[in-house]
C-alpha cells in the first residue's frame, strides 16, 4: 500500500516531514516499510524563460534559443529540437552539470556546430510522464532561475505501508490522514476538486428495496447476501479524454498509470476514500439493466485482462439484461469497459461481502485493487459520500450531467455498531490507569463517537472500522493512540508457573549433549520426503512429488545428508538427529481419524576415519567399522530407551534393541548409499525415544580387597558365540567374578580348522576378604567344565 | 666458639653456589656440606655436644638453621633440574596436539535452549505438543475466523479434511490452557510447517518458539517488562527495544517487538532497511476469546503471548545468508557453530 506525502498534506492542510511521518505511522498504526523520495533527482533543474527563438544555422529541425535562466551572466544560448518551443514561455531547463533521471549528466557541447549551454527538457526526460512530443511548458509564475522543484509540485515521498489485515481503513489517504490528524491535533478535510461543484449531484437517500430504476436503467439486486448495499448513478453526455495534470500527478505519485479521465477519477476515489467504483458504458448495456445475481454454473466472462473466466454460483456477477459484464468486486469485462467513444456512464458504488470476494479471487486466481479492499471490508456507511465525490469529480474532469438522483439499494439497512467500554477495564488490562477524559479524547480523535452510559462508555464505531467489535478492541485503540511506548516496562510480582516442564525435553537435551560429546554433529532434516515405508503418512497437497510423505524414520533423511556431504568432498561425517517421525494413525488418537501417530526418534550415521590423523602415527587411521557402530548404538539405546536389550538382528546383519514388551525399538547396521569410490563404509542406527524413568544410581562401597586376575584363551567351535560363552562362564563362576572381558580373537594356524580362539580377561574379588589363588583357580576350572560340557569349548593349548 | 661461628658464616657464603650448580656439582656440594660421613656442616653438628652449655645453645641454633637453609636450597635446585630434564632436545613443541573428533549441537537447538533458559529465569517452564493438529487447535480455538486467509489450504500442508501440520506452535497454548489452571507461564519450542518452497529466506519447515503467560492481574506492563527483559538478556543489557501495533487473531492489543539492529546498532543499514530496527517477535495480550475457548474466565484472568523464529534470529545474529544451510547439514557448516556448546 503506497500513500503520497503530498496527498496527505492536501487532506491535512499542513506540511509533513517524511521521516517523522513514517515514524509516527509505524508506532501508531501501520509499519512503514520504506520511504521513497519522488523526483528529488530533479534538484538541479531550473525554471527558464525563452526570450528569443531563431533557426539553427546548420539544421532545419533545430532551433537556437536565447534563454533567461536567472544567471548573473545574462541570457544564454541553448539548442532545442522541440517543435513547440516559443519565445515568452517558461520551460524546465537543465544547466550544464545537472544530472537527469537515468543518469545523463549534461555537458557543454556543440550541436551541429553551435554550442548548447544545457537543455530544455520534456516531461519524459524529467521522468514525469511519457510525453516526448515536446518540451514541458510550465504554468508557473516563478521567476527564471527558480528551482524547478520549488515551482512545480512534483517532489514527493511515497510511504510504503504494511497495513495489517484488520485495518482496511488505512488502505486510503483519508484513513492514513485521520491517524496523523489524531496525533497532530489537526483535522482531515477533503480538498476541493479543481473545477468541481458539489451541486451537480442530486441528493439521494437509501431505499430498503432490492430494485429500482435510475435514468432509464433498471437495477435489480437479486443477491443481497453478496452485495448488501448497491448504488448506481447514471452520468450522461461526458467526454472521455486525458486527465488534467493535477489528477494524473496524484495517481503517478502512488504508482498508478493515468489511463483516461473516467478511470483515473474512479482510481482517485479508491485511493482517497477506499471506495472501489466501477464505471461502465451505458451504450453497451443491454436492457439497459444492471442485475446483481449469483453467477450461473459455467457462466463465462472475458475480463479486462483478456482472459475468459468461468464463474460458479459461489460468485456474484454484475450482469446486463442478458449476460455478466463484471465479476463483482474483482474485475470488469473488456466489453463493457469505458472507451473513447463512451458518452453515457453507469457508475457502480457497491459493498460486496468480504468472504465472497475472497473466495472468488482465490477461485479465479485474479486479484485487483478493488478485490483487495472488498475482501478486507470497506466503509458501508461512507458509501454515499464516496459516490457523491466520485460524481462531482467525473463531471469536473469529463463533463456530463446527472439527471436523476443515484439509486441506493439497501434492503436491510444497518445502524452503526455500539460497543461498551468500562474505563476500569482499561486500567486492568493495560496496567496503567488512563483517565476517562483521556480515553474519550483518544477514541474521538479517530472517529469513534463516545457517550457516557451508566458507569460505562457507549462507543459508536465508525463504518470504516469493521475490526472493532468488542471492548478489548477499544482498549487496544486506547493503548496504541496513547502510544505503546508510554507504558512502563517495570517488573511487577508474578506467580511461578503451575505447568511442569515436559519431561521429554529434558531427555532430548541429555541425548543431544551425549551424542555431541561422542563426536556427532546434530542435523535437522526436513520431515517431508519420498515414502519410506508402508505406514508413511501422505500429505494431501505436497509442494512436490519428492516431498509428498512424512518420514516414518530419520535414517533415510540422514543418509541423504551424508550423500550431500560426499558431494562436497566431506569424507568424515558423523551426524545425529532427534525428531518426530509419523506413522499412519489407527484412528483412535486424540484427534480422531486422519491424525498420524507421532513418535520421537533418535538416529545417527557414521562414516570415515575413526579419529583424526596425527603426525605421530605413521599408519593411516582406520575407517570406522561395525564395532564403532555397535559402540554408538549401545550409547544411543542406553540414552533413548532405558532397559532395552541388545541382540544380533534376526537377519544376522547388525543389531536390534528389544523393549520390555519384546518389541523392536531400534536397529543398527551398515547402510546402502550412493557413495563415491573414495568414501568409507557408511553405518547407521535408529532408536525410538521412550520416556523410561532412569533408575536412581545408589552408592556401591568401593572394595578395599585386591582382585585376582586371570586370562583365559578358549577355542570356540563354529556357531558358538562369545555371548553364549560369557553367559555360561558367569553363571558357573558365580558372584565372585567381578569382570569378564574379551580382549582378543584369533583365527588361523595352530587351532583346529573351523574354530577360533577368543581370549577373556577375568577379574575375581570378594569385597569382604582377600581371595586365595587356589580358590580362583577352582572357580575358573568349574567354569571351563561347564563350557566344555555345554558348548564343547576348551582351553586353548599353548 | 668464636671460630665455630666464623666457620658457619663462611659456610653460609657457599649457599650462593647452589642455584648455579648443575646436577653433578649439586651432588658434590650436597656430600661436601651435608654428607652423613664427612659433611662440613655434619661435622660441626657432631661437635656440638662437646661445647659448654651456653656456647652449645648459641652455635646449635645457628648450625641447625643453616642446615635447613642448605636443605631447602638444594631441594629447590634439584626440582628445578628435574623439571629442566623433561625438556626433550630436538622436539618441536609447535607441532599439533593429538586431536579427537568433535561434535556439536545444531545452531537452532542452541538458540532455542538459550532463549528457553532466559525465560526459565523469568519463571517460565518448557512444554511441547504434537506437530499434526486439527483445525480447531491450529486455527479456531485461537480465534481465527472461519474465512481467515491463513486457512487457505494452499498455505498449509493437510493430512486429512481437518488435520494439518501445525502452522505455528500456538496450538500448544490451547492444549496447555485446557490442561492446567493458571498461573500458566510456559515457553513452547517446536517445528512448524508452511507451504512455502525453499528459497534463501523460506523453508517449508522451520522452528518456532512461543510463550504464554496467563494469571490474574497480568497487564500490558507485565508483558512489556517480560519481553524487554528477554531482549536485554539475549542481545545486550543496553539494547533498545520498541513495541508497535500489529495484528494477530489471538492477541488484543497486538504488538510487534523490534530491537535495535544488531548490525548497525541503530544507525541504519541494508539489513534493517535503514530503519535501525530488527523485527524480533509478534506478541500481545491474549485475546479474551482464546481464554473463553479454553474454558478460562476471561474477566478474571488476563495474559500475554508471543512467538518468534529461532532460525531468523540465528540468521540475523550470526550473519547466515540462506536458511537452507540449516537443513543441508554440511559438516563444515555444523562445525562452525559447534564451539558454542556449553
Ligand atoms: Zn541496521
Amino acid at each position: 500500500m503506497i500513500v503520497s506525502r503530498r496527498w496527505l498534506e492536501a487532506l491535512l492542510g499542513c506540511a509533513l516531514d517524511a521521516r517523522e511521518t513514517a515514524e509516527r505511522l509505524t508506532m501508531q498504526c501501520a509499519a512503514v516499510d520504506a520511504v521513497l523520495p519522488l523526483h528529488q533527482e530533479l534538484d538541479g533543474v531550473l525554471v527558464a524563460r525563452v526570450l528569443e527563438v531563431r533557426p539553427h544555422p546548420n539544421a532545419d529541425r533545430l532551433s537556437l534559443c536565447l534563454v533567461d535562466a536567472g544567471g548573473a551572466e545574462g541570457p544564454i544560448e541553448v539548442v532545442c529540437g522541440a517543435p513547440n518551443v516559443q519565445a515568452g514561455k517558461t520551460y524546465p531547463y537543465a544547466p550544464v552539470g545537472a544530472v537527469l533521471p537515468g543518469g545523463l549528466k549534461l555537458e557543454r557541447k556543440k550541436i551541429r556546430g553551435v554550442v548548447s549551454n544545457g537543455m530544455l527538457c520534456s516531461a519524459r526526460e524529467l521522468g514525469l510522464g511519457l510525453d516526448h512530443e515536446g518540451i514541458l511548458e510550465l504554468d508557473t509564475t516563478a521567476a527564471p532561475g527558480a528551482r524547478f522543484l520549488d515551482a512545480v509540485p512534483v517532489a514527493d515521498h511515497q510511504f510504503v505501508l504494511d497495513v495489517n489485515a484488520n485495518r482496511p481503513d488505512l488502505l486510503c489517504h483519508k484513513g492514513v490522514a485521520r491517524e496523523l490528524a489524531a496525533a497532530l491535533g489537526a483535522a482531515v478535510k477533503l480538498p476541493a476538486i479543481p473545477g468541481g461543484n458539489p451541486a451537480v449531484v442530486p441528493s439521494f437517500r437509501p431505499v430498503a428495496a432490492a430494485q429500482g430504476v435510475v435514468d432509464g436503467v433498471e437495477v435489480r439486486l437479486e443477491d443481497p447476501e453478496g452485495a448488501p448495499r448497491y448504488m448506481i448513478a447514471v452520468i450522461r453526455g461526458m467526454t472521455v479524454g486525458k486527465s488534467p495534470a493535477w489528477l494524473a500527478s496524484r495517481l503517478t505519485a502512488v504508482g498508478q498509470r493515468p489511463i483516461n479521465n473516467v478511470v483515473d477519477a474512479t482510481n482517485y476515489i479508491l485511493h482517497e476514500l477506499n471506495q472501489p467504483l466501477h464505471a461502465f458504458d451505458l451504450a453497451r448495456l443491454r436492457g439497459p439493466a444492471v442485475v446483481v445475481r449469483r453467477a450461473r454454473p459455467m457462466e463465462r466472462v472475458v475480463t479486462l485482462d483478456g482472459v475468459e473466466r468461468t464463474m460458479t454460483p459461489d460468485m456474484t456477477a454484475i450482469c446486463d439484461a442478458e449476460r455478466p459484464t463484471i465479476v463483482a468486486g474483482v474485475m470488469g469485462s473488456a466489453e463493457s469497459e469505458v472507451s473513447e467513444a463512451t458518452t453515457d456512464l453507469v457508475l457502480e458504488c457497491a459493498y460486496f461481502q468480504p468472504t465472497r470476494i475472497r473466495r472468488t479471487r482465490r477461485a479465479l486466481e485474479l486479484s485487483s485493487d478493488s478485490s483487495y479492499r472488498f475482501e478486507r471490508g470497506i466503509d458501508l456507511l461512507g458509501m454515499p459520500d464516496a459516490l457523491r465525490r466520485a460524481i462531482e469529480l467525473i463531471v469536473a474532469v469529463a463533463g456530463g450531467a446527472v439527471r436523476e438522483p443515484p439509486l441506493d439499494l439497501w434492503p436491510q439497512p444497518e445502524q452503526p455498531r455500539t460497543v461498551f467500554l468500562r474505563p476500569e477495564r482499561v486500567a486492568h488490562l493495560l496496567g496503567v490507569s488512563v483517565a476517562r477524559g483521556e480515553i474519550e479524547r483518544l477514541l474521538s480523535s479517530v472517529g469513534f463517537v463516545v457517550a457516557p452510559k451508566d458507569e460505562r462508555l457507549a462507543v459508536q464505531v465508525p463504518g470504516w472500522r469493521p475490526d472493532v467489535t468488542r471492548e478489548v478492541d477499544l482498549i487496544e485503540e486506547v493503548a496504541r493512540l496513547r502510544g505503546y511506548d508510554t507504558f512502563p516496562d517495570e517488573w511487577r510480582p508474578f506467580r511461578p508457573s503451575a505447568v511442569p516442564d515436559a519431561p521429554v525435553e529434558h531427555l532430548l537435551a541429555r541425548i543431544r549433549e551425549q551424542l555431541a560429546r561422542a563426536g556427532f554433529y546434530e542435523a535437522r532434516t526436513i520431515p517431508l520426503g519420498p515414502a519410506d515405508g508402508p505406514e508413511s503418512v501422505e500429505v494431501l497437497n505436497p509442494l512436490s512429488a519428492e516431498e509428498r510423505y512424512l518420514r516414518t524414520r530419520l535414517l533415510p533423511g540422514l543418509v541423504r545428508r551424508v550423500e550431500h556431504n560426499w558431494s562436497n568432498r566431506n569424507r568424515d561425517v558423523r551426524l545425529f538427529e532427534v525428531g518426530t517421525v509419523f506413522r499412519r494413525g489407527k484412528g483412535q488418537g486424540a484427534m480422531g481419524t486422519g491424525a498420524p501417530e507421532e513418535q520421537v526418534s533418535l538416529a545417527g550415521v557414521l562414516t570415515g576415519a575413526r579419529r583424526p590423523p596425527h603426525w605421530t602415527e605413521a599408519a593411516k587411521v582406520p575407517d570406522m567399522d561395525i564395532w564403532d557402530l555397535k559402540q554408538h548404538f549401545e550409547l544411543a539405546v542406553g540414552l533413548a530407551c532405558q532397559g532395552a536389550a541388545m541382540q544380533v538382528a534376526a537377519d544376522g546383519v547388525g543389531w536390534e534393541a528389544v523393549g520390555a514388551g519384546g518389541e523392536i525399538v531400534g536397529r543398527a547396521s551398515a547402510l546402502e548409499s550412493d557413495a563415491p569410490v573414495w568414501a568409507a563404509p557408511l553405518f547407521g542406527f535408529e532408536v525410538r525415544v521412550g520416556l523410561g524413568a532412569p533408575a536412581l544410581q545408589q552408592y556401591r562401597p568401593l572394595p578395599a580387597t585386591p582382585p585376582v586376575e586371570r586370562d583365559v584363551a578358549l577355542v570356540l567351535p563354529a556357531g558358538v558365540t562369545a555371548a553364549a560363552v560369557s553367559e555360561r562362564f558367569r553363571r558357573a563362576a558365580g558372584p565372585l567374578l567381578e569382570r569378564l572381558e574379551v580382549f582378543d580373537e584369533y583365527r588361523g594356524d595352530n587351532i583346529p580348522a573351523g574354530t577360533r580362539s577368543v581370549a577373556w580377561h577375568c577379574s575375581f574379588r570378594d569385597p569382604a576378604r582377600t581371595l586365595e589363588q587356589a580358590e580362583v583357580d577352582r572357580l575358573v576350572a568349574a567354569a571351563l567344565r561347564v563350557l566344555e560340557d555345554e558348548l564343547d569349548v576348551r582351553r586353548r593349548e599353548s | 666458639m668464636r671460630d665455630l661461628l666464623a666457620s658457619l658464616d663462611g659456610l653460609r657464603e657457599r649457599l650462593r653456589e647452589i642455584p648455579q650448580a648443575d646436577e653433578r656439582r649439586l651432588q658434590e656440594l650436597k656430600t661436601e656440606i651435608l654428607g652423613r660421613k664427612a659433611g662440613v656442616l655434619t661435622d660441626i653438628l657432631k661437635a656440638l655436644p662437646g661445647l659448654a652449655p651456653e656456647a652449645r645453645k648459641a652455635a646449635g641454633g645457628a648450625a641447625n638453621a643453616l642446615k635447613r637453609e642448605f636443605e631447602t636450597a638444594i631441594d629447590a635446585r634439584e626440582r628445578e633440574l628435574a623439571h629442566a630434564a623433561r625438556r626433550i632436545p630436538g622436539v618441536d613443541l609447535t607441532m599439533p596436539g593429538r586431536p579427537q573428533w568433535r561434535g556439536g549441537l545444531h545452531l537452532v537447538t542452541q538458540v532455542v535452549d538459550e532463549i528457553c533458559e532466559i525465560f526459565r529465569e523469568l519463571g517460565f517452564t518448557r512444554v511441547v505438543g504434537p506437530e499434526a493438529e486439527t483445525e480447531r487447535y491450529n486455527f479456531f480455538a485461537l480465534n481465527f475466523p472461519r474465512d481467515h486467509p491463513a486457512l487457505d489450504a494452499q498455505d498449509s500442508f493437510y493430512l486429512g479434511d481437518d488435520v494439518l501440520l501445525r502452522t505455528h506452535t500456538s496450538p500448544v497454548q490451547i492444549r496447555t490452557l485446557e490442561t492446567y489452571r493458571p498461573p500458566v507461564r510456559v515457553v513452547i519450542p517446536g517445528q512448524v510447517y508452511r507451504r512455502d518452497p525453499f528459497d534463501p529466506s523460506h523453508s517449508p519447515v522451520f522452528e518456532q518458539l512461543e510463550g504464554l503467560a496467563v494469571d490474574e492481574g497480568l497487564s500490558f506492563v507485565d508483558f512489556k517488562a517480560t519481553l524487554s527483559a528477554f531482549a536485554r538478556k539475549f542481545f545486550s543489557a543496553d539494547t533498545q527495544v520498541r513495541f508497535r501495533p500489529s495484528f494477530f487473531p489471538f492477541t488484543e492489543p497486538s504488538a510487534e517487538m523490534d530491537v535495535q539492529c544488531q548490525i548497525c546498532m541503530g544507525s541504519g543499514c541494508p539489513t534493517c532497511k535503514q530503519t535501525g530496527w530488527m523485527e524480533i517477535l509478534g506478541s500481545g495480550m491474549v485475546h479474551p476469546a482464546v481464554l473463553e475457548n479454553c474454558g478460562v474466565d476471561s474477566e478474571r484472568y488476563t495474559g500475554f503471548a508471543w512467538g518468534m523464529g529461532p532460525h531468523r534470529i540465528a540468521m540475523s545474529r550470526h550473519g547466515i545468508p540462506d536458511i537452507r544451510l540449516f537443513f543441508e547439514s554440511d559438516v563444515r557448516f555444523l562445525e562452525q557453530f559447534a564451539g558454542l556448546v556449553r
